[in-house]
């Protein structure tokens, strides 16, 4: 998945700037940057998300598998299935476990019950949560734990069998321990599934990924290998942000 | 989607672009149907105002378009005084009458009467009360507070037209010695029962609307909390309370069982409120049940309607844009 | 002024709100104890099951029931899906600054200004004297079919009436529906219509049977509009077609009062009337209040 000179706009504010990169296959990519630097809004734009927010519009292009995602071929429903996203804060539906992870299949037309019992478990197996969970698929999820949740809101993703993976901050609201875990599992995923992680967080950034951009005010300054950014930037405002001299 | 060349400017080949599938399709056509259905059904609530006035007025519109409706009821007969032999009054409303009499003065007047009772007497009951319960009461009384407003707001206004004739006109009639039980004065004290929730329920939203800095910046001045309640808090919400109480006014007006039912209805003009009052709202349902379809006094009863119509619209206007301005400046919203 | 004279007209003043607060709490208690006590031995049940006889000197009031539940139940299933998907359309369809979407609002406010007594002549002028006679001429009755007050257009005209309480109170449950659910069902794929059916409605539920209630215990309680549209003093048959005339608790209690030959004799009957019309609005109403304050107590501890 890849942008090109994408260029976002809030009436006539721009949030990003002629943004160029490319989020590589089944590696998991960072977007790392102070607030306000457009990171969010950029991970927002690949599934169409921003669709929402009244007044965008863009220029530049977006492109999936060679086709624009803007074009009028590409439907945004079928978009956001093949680019599932993750949000900061936990949002669960106030329905049982099974259902969340249900409802993008259900969506999507599944009606078979054996085949929808099927991918629930794969789909909560592959986030981590099943041996948790397996014994009260039919309890309300907002009765899981915080990181649990976070965890059934990634299996709900992942049922719907997407390509690419969008995080927004996913562990932000989360302790260290179930930080742990979803950074592990976002370790799994990447042998699955193309990755993109919106982080405040840098030592989160250099664990889980292998790639790093940097966004700041709006323009993507600078994209690497981790290592190479957090050891060797190109920018001196790379250097500044990730040796912690502002953000 | 594995690409060398990440960074590059510009594009480097042709997007590739098929059809939108099939399956799409369907779903978007179907969302938009679904869309289309829904911002039809929303029309309905414009559609309900329109079709109210159309039809209200064309079955009025007979009193100006046909001759012999026109001579009866003419405006001049409506609204002027009429050329009547010595000692009898100058203002009737008597259409079924041999020499029909429609003048609307005595009906002006009896509404007039009826409201202004209401007025006042809901009016500080409905502000004040409001007050202590967004100012003065403790959390657990203004919570018991809303409910029960809400309940006395929910008595059908026939329940209460049947209480002011049954109970409230005997005390009436003692207290204040007049000669007859049903009268302006007991149709105004029914009809405040059914504003007073009104007024109350507004000005509350008003008075709350009011941000708590005011008041903390108030008490520190070391004003005590009536000064706060007094000077700051009620003039702050000022437009809003003054929306309750046009509000309240256009339900008092338009209100028509309670009247109907405690007023004695008789045409008379007399500013005492001991006397008998006919409202506007009373008269369109006393005699629409023996009405000829058609006759002039038809019309002249869905001109009453008319005029009702317009007077609660303008003043329901009123009320929302007050309301809105309070609330923006409140807010400080831009919206 | 004095600190301790300030403090006094201050606790004074107060204590007079506080007065008023209070005379509207007791003249509400008033009407009830006073309509309790003089209905309570008539409400039998033979008084609820039986129909009026002897020149309404005795027997119950079974048919104004029926009648005033299925004039309701007709208005519920006609203002619920117009009033829902309109406030559907406000908070969730229309564009934001939507020129459309405030003429409706403002429409809407106003619709709920009108007077009782205007929807009674609307009622009579549109669906019997315009939709009822155009029907009689399309289906070639020759003598009045639907030209006349029945209850299909009393319901009618009371669905116009109660159509701003469905709006309002669905709105506020849309409202209360996290955004956050919305954006999750999107995101996975779902497309509006079913973020609305199977997230945004279930979440809204309880707001929209609030609304219901409401709707319903204002239109059981309205006696304007039904007026000249349909509702019947006595009647012993119940309602039967679309185009019968009903009897109705409303109605009932507003002929009894005012007309009734001998007041004294018809007053237990009359008492046990309103008794059973007010235990109707408010047994709705309580049940409106009770889901909205327990939505409204779990909206706030969502956020």
């Amino acid at each position: 998945m890849e942008a090109r000179e994408l260029t976002l706009r809030y009436g006539t504010k721009a949030a990003i700037q002629k943004v160029s990169l490319a989020i590589l296959d089944r590696r998991v990519t960072a977007l790392i940057g102070p607030s306000g630097c457009g990171k969010s809004t950029f991970l927002r734009s690949l599934n169409r998300m921003n669709d929402l927010i009244p007044g965008t519009n863009h220029t530049g292009t977006i492109l999936l598998d060679d086709t624009d995602i803007h074009d009028r071929s590409v439907d945004v429903v079928d978009l956001r299935r093949r680019v599932g996203m993750v949000f900061q804060k936990s949002n669960p539906f106030p329905k049982s476990i099974f259902e969340n992870v249900a409802y993008g299949l259900r969506v999507g037309g599944m009606k078979d019950k054996a085949a929808l019992a099927q991918r629930v478990e794969k789909s909560l197996r592959g986030a981590a949560l099943w041996d948790e969970v397996k014994d009260r698929l039919h309890d309300s999820a907002l009765g899981l734990s915080g990181g649990q949740q976070q965890r059934l809101c990634i299996a709900r993703a992942l049922a719907v069998e997407p390509q690419v993976l969008l995080m927004d901050e996913p562990a932000s609201a989360l302790d260290p321990i179930a930080t742990a875990k979803i950074e592990e599992l976002i370790h799994e995923l990447k042998s699955t599934y193309t990755i993109a992680i919106v982080t405040h967080n840098m030592q989160q950034a250099a664990r889980v990924s292998d790639r790093t951009a940097f966004f700041y005010m709006g323009e993507l300054v600078e994209c690497g290998p981790t290592e190479q950014i957090f050891t060797n930037p190109r920018e001196k405002r790379t250097e500044d942000y990730v040796t912690g001299k502002f953000g | 989607m594995d690409r060398q060349a990440t960074m590059e400017q510009g594009l480097t080949q042709t997007a590739f672009a098929p059809a939108l599938s099939p399956a799409a399709r369907r779903r978007q056509l179907r969302e938009k149907a679904i869309a289309g259905i829904i911002t039809l059904m929303a029309f309905t609530g414009i559609a309900a105002l329109i079709l109210i006035i159309v039809f209200v007025a064309k079955e009025a519109l007979a009193l100006f378009t046909d001759p012999a409706a026109r001579h009866e009821a003419s405006l001049s007969k409506m609204f002027l005084a009429q050329d009547v032999p010595a000692g009898r009054p100058a203002f009737r409303w008597q259409p079924v009458s041999k020499i029909p009499k429609v003048s609307m003065i005595p009906l002006f007047v009896g509404t007039l009467k009826t409201t202004v009772v209401s007025m006042m007497v809901a009016v500080p009951l409905g502000v004040f009360g409001a007050l202590f319960a967004a100012e003065f009461a403790p959390r657990r009384l203004r919570e018991l507070l809303k409910p029960v407003i809400e309940l006395l707001a929910g008595i059908p206004s026939v329940v209460l037209g049947f209480f002011a004739l049954m109970v409230m006109s005997t005390v009436v009639k003692d207290v204040f010695h007049f000669d007859r039980p049903l009268n302006a004065m007991v149709a105004g004290l029914g009809l405040a029962l059914a504003i007073v929730p009104v007024i109350f329920t507004v000005s509350e939203d008003a008075l709350t609307a009011v941000p708590r800095s005011y008041r903390e910046a108030s008490l520190a001045l070391g004003a005590t909390p009536w000064e706060t309640a007094w000077k700051v808090v009620l003039p702050a919400a000022a437009p809003g309370i003054l929306a309750a109480c046009v509000l309240g006014f256009g339900r008092a007006i338009g209100e028509t069982m309670i009247v109907l039912m405690a007023s004695g209805n008789a045409d008379v003009i007399s500013w005492s409120l001991g006397d008998s009052a006919r409202s506007l709202s009373a008269t369109i349902a006393a005699e629409m049940g023996e009405v000829v379809v058609g006759s002039p006094h038809y019309s002249l009863l869905f001109f009453i309607g008319v005029q009702l119509f317009i007077f609660t619209f303008v003043l329901n206007l009123l009320a929302s844009t007050w309301t809105k301005r309070v609330m923006r400046r409140l807010t400080g919203g831009a919206a | 002024m004095k600190h301790a004279t300030r403090r006094t007209v201050g606790l004074a003043l107060t204590a007079f709100t506080g007065l008023c607060a209070f005379v509207i709490v007791a003249v509400l208690a008033l009407i009830l104890a006073d309509i309790l006590e003089g209905g309570a031995a008539g409400v039998t049940w033979t008084f609820l099951t039986q129909p009026p006889s002897d020149g309404m000197m005795g027997g119950g009031i079974f048919p104004a029931i029926f009648g005033t539940a299925a004039l309701t139940l007709l208005m519920t299933v006609a203002v619920m899906p117009v009033g829902v998907l309109t406030a559907v359309y406000l908070h969730e369809y229309a564009p934001p600054d939507s020129l459309f979407a405030r003429w409706v609002r403002v429409a809407v406010v106003n619709l709920a200004g009108v007077p009782s007594i205007v929807f009674g002549l609307f009622g009579l002028g549109f669906f019997i004297l315009f939709v009822g006679r155009g029907m009689d001429r399309v289906f070639g009755h020759e003598e009045m079919y639907w030209a006349q007050p029945g209850i299909l257009w009393a319901s009618l005209t009371l669905a116009v009436l109660t159509l701003p309480v469905v709006i309002v109170s669905t709105e506020e449950a849309l409202r209360a529906v996290p955004l956050d659910h919305r954006t999750a069902s999107l995101a996975l794929g779902a497309t509006q219509s079913q973020t609305l059916a199977r997230v945004v409605l279930p979440g809204a539920l309880p707001g929209i049977l609030t609304g219901a209630v409401l709707a319903i215990s204002r239109g059981a309680g309205e006696v304007a509009p039904i007026l000249f549209t349909g509702a019947a003093y006595f009647l012993p048959e119940l309602p039967t077609h679309l185009n019968s005339q009903f009897m109705h608790l409303g109605y009932h209690t507003y002929v009894m009062a005012t007309q009734s030959p001998d007041v004294e004799a018809t007053r237990p009957l009359l008492y046990a009337t309103v008794l059973v019309l007010l235990l109707l609005t408010f047994a709705l109403n309580l049940v409106a209040v009770i889901i909205r304050t327990r939505t409204r107590r779990k909206a706030a501890g969502a956020h």
